[in-house]
């Protein structure tokens, strides 16, 4: 008797399982724990709704009276300290009748990291577009060219000053790290204690007393007004301590590599900087791609930093805005809760950005 | 015999300060010489072969490759790279790359050759080992068989004159096997060197002109695959032979 394989056909699965309702069935009502802790969840928010929306919405002062704000108070926030002291929150020290400099400069920059973040438009012209709207934006705001008012670095703040620090932090950090990831794991003895040297002395110290050392410290070493700019020597401080938190999230992604595609790359006749460009950067930034958004988020909040020398970020510039005006100045949770929404929205693309570039470089891996 | 293309005299290597991992090893291979290098683990035989394109550094003795002696000088050793092809028991295709672009890497930055030209040689090789139409899948998506193919071919893309291939069917299921075998003998038969280190005795006896038996970090025996199987001199060799053939 010779056994034959009789071909068993496939059909589907007798019970749902994908779908509204049976998601909705397995994960919020799969077994009486779930389902108690769904019914909890609903009847906090059901508690609580409606008493943040009489706060936030039906009891809300919306225009810029303050008499109107302090009979509120308590019972409905009070929105028009935001109409009131919009201007001053987003642009900070500015002087008022130049602030559409910043605005221009800063909706140019924004445009330019857009399109900088689409595949489409990773062609040779972007890079010259950097080196056009970059020195345009410095001008913008700066001035002293074109007939253009100067305005001095101290009085630039608000939004402008966030996107400017993170922008150029982690632009100028992630190269950096990247060299200093590699150095950290050269053959080369110098090479290597002095990148480790460098990262952990930045690591073991906290931004703001880098931030104080550039701002403070620094100019002391300096011959008297020979000090480079404090926005200039703040930007260097940020960027250096962000690399060095980079460096170590890209050399997490070169551990990663197994050591038979770096010996693949050399019995080809690759050079070191062509196995690292073409082999192995490109796997391990891939794999590390949701740490390094990690850090340019943090990087993004850590700019509000820089308030404590004096440059008037969107965190600085609210609360200046507020304490300088003791009518207006109750209302601080209705302006936290304003630039919270501002740093939410930048915060929460980066973060969507980089789901994006995961589903772009895994495709490699899906079978 | 002609001009050797590699040589070994009196090569030693450690790994840290006391594994002697290759011990006094004299070498010398004629161009096109095909040898197959066997041993039990940890004699020394992907060392052995892992120092002709430098993966591994030799501490006493001299290497040579086509003329060149492997020093630290690390441009003459690229330039050795290019002449010599290396597979391994892992594959290590690029995964972030095509197959295509797998073979047209080096080609393009170690070679400078222009794409377009690049590409069609690439397809020639794919041709050659059988697999053309894989050209624009990613490594991960073919069988291990496939992709130790194509790693074939790419390390041919270069058209050395030397062809190290370090145990490239260990890793691969049973019915895959014959596939990379036929691939190897029929590059044999077109007069490239080769050095092999397999335990496929099969391939052996079909294509090799020597048999290299290591234990030990040592040379034990060398002989053509005929007078190696079947009249084997040393005892070790004699219980190493039962002990692969046997079964």
């Amino acid at each position: 008797m010779s056994a034959v394989l009789e071909p068993i056909k496939p059909r589907t699965a007798p019970v749902k399982t994908e779908g509204l309702v049976p998601w909705v069935r397995t994960n919020l009502f799969g077994d009486w724990r779930s389902t108690v802790v769904t019914l909890a969840i609903i009847a906090l928010a059901v508690y609580l709704l409606p008493r943040l929306l009489s706060w936030a919405v039906f009891n809300a002062v919306v225009a810029p009276n303050a008499d109107a704000c302090q009979a509120a108070r308590g019972t409905g926030a009070c929105w028009g300290v935001i109409v009131e002291k919009f201007r001053l929150i987003i642009f900070g020290r500015y002087p008022y009748e130049q602030q559409w400099r910043p605005e221009v400069a800063t909706i140019m920059l924004v445009a330019l990291l857009i399109i900088s973040c689409i595949r489409r438009f990773w062609k040779p012209w972007l890079a010259a577009l950097w080196i056009v709207v970059v020195p345009a934006f410095f001008v913008l705001m700066g001035g002293g060219w074109f007939g253009l008012e100067a305005v001095s670095t101290d009085q630039w703040g608000g939004l402008p000053l966030t996107i400017m620090l993170a922008t150029f932090g982690i632009v100028l950090a992630y190269p950096i790290s990247i060299v200093v990831a590699l150095g950290r794991r050269s053959n080369l003895p110098a090479i290597r204690s002095l990148c480790v040297i460098y990262i952990e002395l930045i690591r073991g110290v906290p931004l703001i007393s880098v931030l104080f050392m550039a701002s403070f410290m620094f100019p002391l070493f300096m011959p008297v007004g020979k000090s480079p700019d404090v926005l200039l020597r703040v930007l260097v401080g940020i960027t250096l301590f962000s690399a060095a938190y980079l460096a170590e999230v890209v050399r997490g992604g070169l551990q990663a590599i197994p050591k038979g595609q770096i010996e693949a790359a050399q019995s080809l006749g690759l050079s070191y900087w062509q196995t690292q460009r073409k082999i192995v950067l490109p796997q391990a930034l891939a794999m590390v791609v949701p740490g390094i958004m990690n850090s340019f988020i943090a990087i993004f909040k850590d700019t509000s930093l820089v308030t404590i020398v004096s440059l008037y970020e969107l965190t600085g510039a609210m609360s200046l805005a507020l304490n300088s005006d003791a009518e207006w100045r109750p209302f601080k949770i209705e302006g936290y809760l304003f630039i919270t929404l501002i740093y939410f929205i930048f915060c929460f693309a980066m973060s969507r950005y980089s789901l994006w570039i995961e589903g772009q470089v895994g495709r490699s891996k899906t079978r | 015999m002609a001009e050797p293309i590699i040589s070994f005299e009196k090569v030693n290597k450690w790994y840290g300060n006391n594994f002697h991992v290759l011990r006094d090893i004299d070498l010398a291979v004629a161009p096109g010489e095909r040898i197959v290098i066997c041993g039990p683990s940890g004699s020394g035989k992907s060392t052995l072969i892992r120092c002709i394109n430098r993966l591994e550094e030799h501490q006493e003795g001299t290497i040579r490759v086509g003329g060149v002696e492997l020093t630290d000088n690390i441009k003459a050793i690229e330039n050795v790279r290019k002449e010599v092809g290396m597979v391994f028991q892992q594959f290590n295709l690029f995964p972030h790359l095509t197959v295509l672009e797998n073979l047209t890497l080096a080609p393009m930055w170690v070679g400078k050759t222009p794409k377009r030209e690049a590409e069609e040689r690439a397809m020639q090789q794919l041709t050659r080992v059988k697999i053309a139409e894989q050209a624009q899948k990613y490594p991960l998506q073919l069988s291990g068989g496939q992709q130790q193919r194509v790693a074939i071919a790419r390390a041919l893309c270069l058209t050395p004159k030397v062809m190290l291939f370090d145990e490239p069917t260990s890793a691969l299921d049973p019915e895959m096997i014959k596939e990379v075998l036929d691939v190897m003998i029929e590059l044999a038969n077109q007069g490239i060197t080769m050095l092999c280190v397999t335990h496929e005795m099969g391939f052996a006896k079909a294509v090799a002109d020597r048999v290299i038996f290591m234990d030990q970090g040592q040379i034990v025996e060398q002989n053509t695959p005929h007078e190696f199987f079947d009249h084997p001199k040393s005892e070790r060799t004699k219980d190493f032979l039962s002990k692969i053939l046997g079964h």
